[in-house]
């Protein structure tokens, strides 16, 4: 029985992000291995790997904010159009005013917080549904970028296109190309920029107070309230730390793509929260981790290159891949959690296999014993489910007899053995 | 939930009612700012369409026109609203899906010629089918997996238009049939254009399924409380795939209207961002975006006014891009508002400027 019941502690620790976080890294290696194997021309280079992460440098961050606020229990959706304004009040500046590449810098970081602040102090103070205030962000950062200047345009300022074309080398790695010279594998600025963002976010969220609040609130609310964490002013944070990611993100896709549009980061709303779920943060909040979002992001990223490297590359398929996977992922991560429910309390509404266990073990065991078999531990003390019980006791009755009879003696001989 | 039984008894009743004031009050607004600003805006002409048919023109019937396909969504948007207390934001990809669909079975495999080569029933019927099939995925999702509504529709939301161009193989295939171009166009003879009857037919359907069927109080009392209504019978599951299988043929419905408008489809461009839009009217209406309580007709005068909205922006020379900040705007003013903080804080501001001693001796 002491071995059933460490079993199952093992399996509740299963439902951590943890453990989704390296089902995505097995994902990706297998899919890298697999890359490699069937297209062995491209993914053989380090640099495949490196551009992986040249394109996908904004996106990593964007999808580093969305972790933190769907962490804390929010969701922001206007990441991806409050990048594309980035874009387009930098490029207007840096062109058209003749601004600075500093100021730009400044200009992008200020927009992205201006969002988080708006956004984070209407659904912290406000009580409003994150969804909608960033929804209705979305479309205003969107329609914004457009009223700023219409037509897309690439900037010519010599200054920045100097820093944006810096290519830093990274040493060792490399592929000899045609004429047998060595050529080092090279990342962009924008690299750098996400690992170090990467890397403060994991610090603040893994050993800050602040971040430990981020899980408690997201994890249940109530509690985090009777534990004495300023649950408003937690959640005010993540939406500014998110507009504040945002900016930056916005800047290195500016950086990385070298014009201002208001087709930039299209969808990069939803691929951020894709990485980020893909990666094992909860959607309900409360779990997830920086590593996973990085490496849900590359998972990401790497399937649409298979997918345009098997010759797929119509725009739908890139489309449809993106959302199979996400439905994949959240199919996997509701069913672990439906299983960790099912663990603490058998009787929560959708759990019907513990129920059906727990029902049907009691009648002839008795119902501490038929908590141990089945694996749960039952809240006696709750008057509702109490009620609740009684009826799906009921329920159950008629529609399984049959079914019952056969496993019945099988439980039985497991409690006497 | 009394208030809309009584609703329900009395049909005139509802006009009576207070979330009734919301839509309307913003209509009012909009109707004055128009007669201001320029009082042509409400001029209605008969003039002669390309057919040589006698029909009405105006701003006023183009609102009407315009705003139907938005109004049979809201029907669709108050329900999953009011049962899951999210939104469903794949609308605007679903329709592209059901366009496709539609103009799928319509050109056969003859997708230049312009001839239809099956029946437009038929191809309706495959449209609502597809429909309703992507709403039970995403009510598949949302009640059985128990994803927050809206992160389950985003998937249809990502993929959706790139379904709606698989379908077809990413051609744009092209009818020229009167029969068809009729559905969003004009009859022969009647001088209002059909959307606006198209959007009429629905309205009564969702009346008769409100008014004769307990539909309604099912979705208010699981949008309330799911436990309570499991415990009194009522599975929450299959409310919730039942609304989001509803939201699916409202936009099949306006699939068929918009495709037929168009007389083609642009699988990246039509219906874009009209799922905001349908979340607008329903928070136009005020019902609570949370779900629960839902009052039918004042999301559907809330489309309207959104359609008000639209064209009166589009008078004013706001490009079709730069629209969507003025409606964002608009909604966050509206959540604002309807926000319980803030209205709790302005009855008491009210309640305190109306009645200043009784405030003093509450605080």
């Amino acid at each position: 029985m002491k071995i059933k019941r460490i079993h199952k502690k093992r399996f509740c620790d299963l439902s951590d992000s943890t453990v989704l976080t390296m089902i995505t890294a097995a994902v990706f290696v297998i899919l890298y291995v697999f890359a490699m194997i069937v297209f062995q021309k491209g993914f053989l280079k380090p640099q495949t790997f490196f551009n992986l992460l040249n394109a996908n440098a904004a996106l990593m961050i964007l999808s580093c904010g969305m972790t933190v606020v769907m962490v804390a229990g929010g969701i922001d959706i206007s990441v991806g159009g409050v990048s594309a304004l980035v874009t387009m009040c930098c490029a207007v500046f840096i062109d058209h005013h003749g601004g600075s590449f500093t100021g730009a810098a400044l200009l992008a970081l200020g927009i992205g917080l201006a969002f988080g602040l708006v956004q984070g102090f209407l659904v912290a103070y406000l009580e409003i549904q994150p969804f909608i205030i960033t929804l209705a962000g979305m479309f205003f950062a969107r329609g914004m970028t457009t009223i700023v200047c219409e037509a897309p345009f690439n900037v010519q300022n010599e200054d920045f296109v100097r820093i944006r074309e810096t290519r830093i080398n990274v040493p060792f790695l490399g592929s000899v190309n045609k004429n047998g010279i060595f050529i080092n594998a090279y990342i962009e600025i924008g690299v750098i920029v996400a690992l170090l963002t990467a890397a403060a976010l994991f610090f603040l969220l893994k050993w800050t107070r602040t971040g430990r609040a981020f899980y408690a609130v997201g994890g249940n609310r109530q509690s985090a309230l009777m534990l004495g964490i300023n649950v408003k002013q937690t959640v005010f944070l993540s939406h500014l730390i998110c507009g504040l990611l945002a900016g930056i993100g916005g800047f290195v896709y500016f950086m990385h793509v070298g014009s201002g549009s208001a087709a930039n980061a299209a969808g990069a709303e939803m691929n951020a929260i894709a990485s980020a779920i893909i990666g094992g943060t909860n959607l309900m909040g409360g779990a997830g981790n920086i590593i996973g979002t990085l490496l849900g992001t590359l998972t990401l990223a790497l399937m649409q290159n298979i997918v345009s490297s098997a010759g797929l590359d119509q725009a739908w398929w890139t489309g449809i891949t993106i959302a199979v996977m996400l439905c994949i992922f959240l199919i996997v991560q509701s069913v672990l959690i439906a299983a960790v429910i099912l663990h603490r309390n058998p009787l929560t509404y959708g759990s019907m296999p513990a129920e059906f266990l727990y029902n049907l073990t009691k009648k002839s065991v008795g119902a501490s014993s038929a908590q141990v078999l089945c694996g749960v531990a039952l809240h006696e003390k709750s008057p509702p489910d109490r009620v609740h019980r009684q009826i799906i006791v009921y329920r159950i009755r008629g529609q399984t007899l049959f079914m019952g009879s056969i496993i019945y003696p099988v439980f039985c001989f497991f409690l006497s053995s | 939930m009394m208030a809309q039984d009584r609703s329900k008894r009395n049909f005139l009743s509802f006009f009576s009612g207070k979330q009734f004031l919301i839509p309307l009050a913003a209509l009012l607004a909009l109707v004055i700012f128009n007669l201001i600003a320029d009082p042509e805006f409400f001029r209605v002409t008969l003039g002669r369409n390309s057919a040589g048919d006698p029909v009405l023109a105006g701003n006023l019937i183009s609102i009407l026109d315009n705003g139907s396909e938005l109004a049979i969504l809201a029907i669709g948007m108050t329900l999953v609203t009011a049962a899951s207390g999210g939104q469903d934001i794949s609308a605007g990809a679903v329709i592209a899906i059901c366009g496709s669909a539609l103009l799928r079975v319509l050109c056969g495999s003859d997708l230049t010629s312009g001839q239809i080569q099956s029946p437009i029933i038929v191809a309706f019927l495959v449209c609502c089918l597809v429909g309703m099939l992507c709403g039970a995925f995403n009510g598949a999702l949302v009640a059985f997996f128990r994803i927050q509504p809206m992160v389950a529709t985003l998937i249809l939301f990502t993929a959706g238009r790139s379904i709606a161009a698989w379908i077809n193989n990413n051609e744009l295939p092209m009818v020229a049939d009167s029969t068809f171009a009729s559905f969003g166009g004009y009859i022969k003879g009647v001088p209002m254009p059909t959307p606006f009857f198209i959007a009429l037919i629905c309205f009564a359907a969702v009346w008769a399924l409100l008014r004769f069927t307990s539909l309604g109080l099912y979705v208010q009392s699981v949008g309330i409380s799911e436990k309570t209504s499991r415990l009194n019978g009522l599975d929450p599951r299959i409310v919730k795939v039942g609304v989001f299988v509803i939201m699916g043929l409202c936009c099949a419905v306006a699939a068929l209207i918009k495709v037929s408008r168009l007389k083609t489809i642009n699988y990246s461009i039509i219906a874009k961002d009209i799922e905001m839009d349908a979340i607008l009217a329903v928070a136009l209406g005020g019902n609570p975006l949370s779900g629960g309580k839902f009052r039918m007709s004042s999301s559907i005068l809330g489309a309207y006014v959104i359609q008000f909205l639209t064209t009166t922006l589009y008078k004013f020379d706001v490009q079709s891009d730069a629209l969507s900040a003025y409606k964002a705007a608009a909604v966050i003013i509206l959540v604002v508002l309807s926000s319980p903080v803030v209205r709790e804080k302005l009855m008491k501001l009210l309640r305190s400027l109306s009645e200043p001693e009784t405030a003093g001796k509450q605080v």
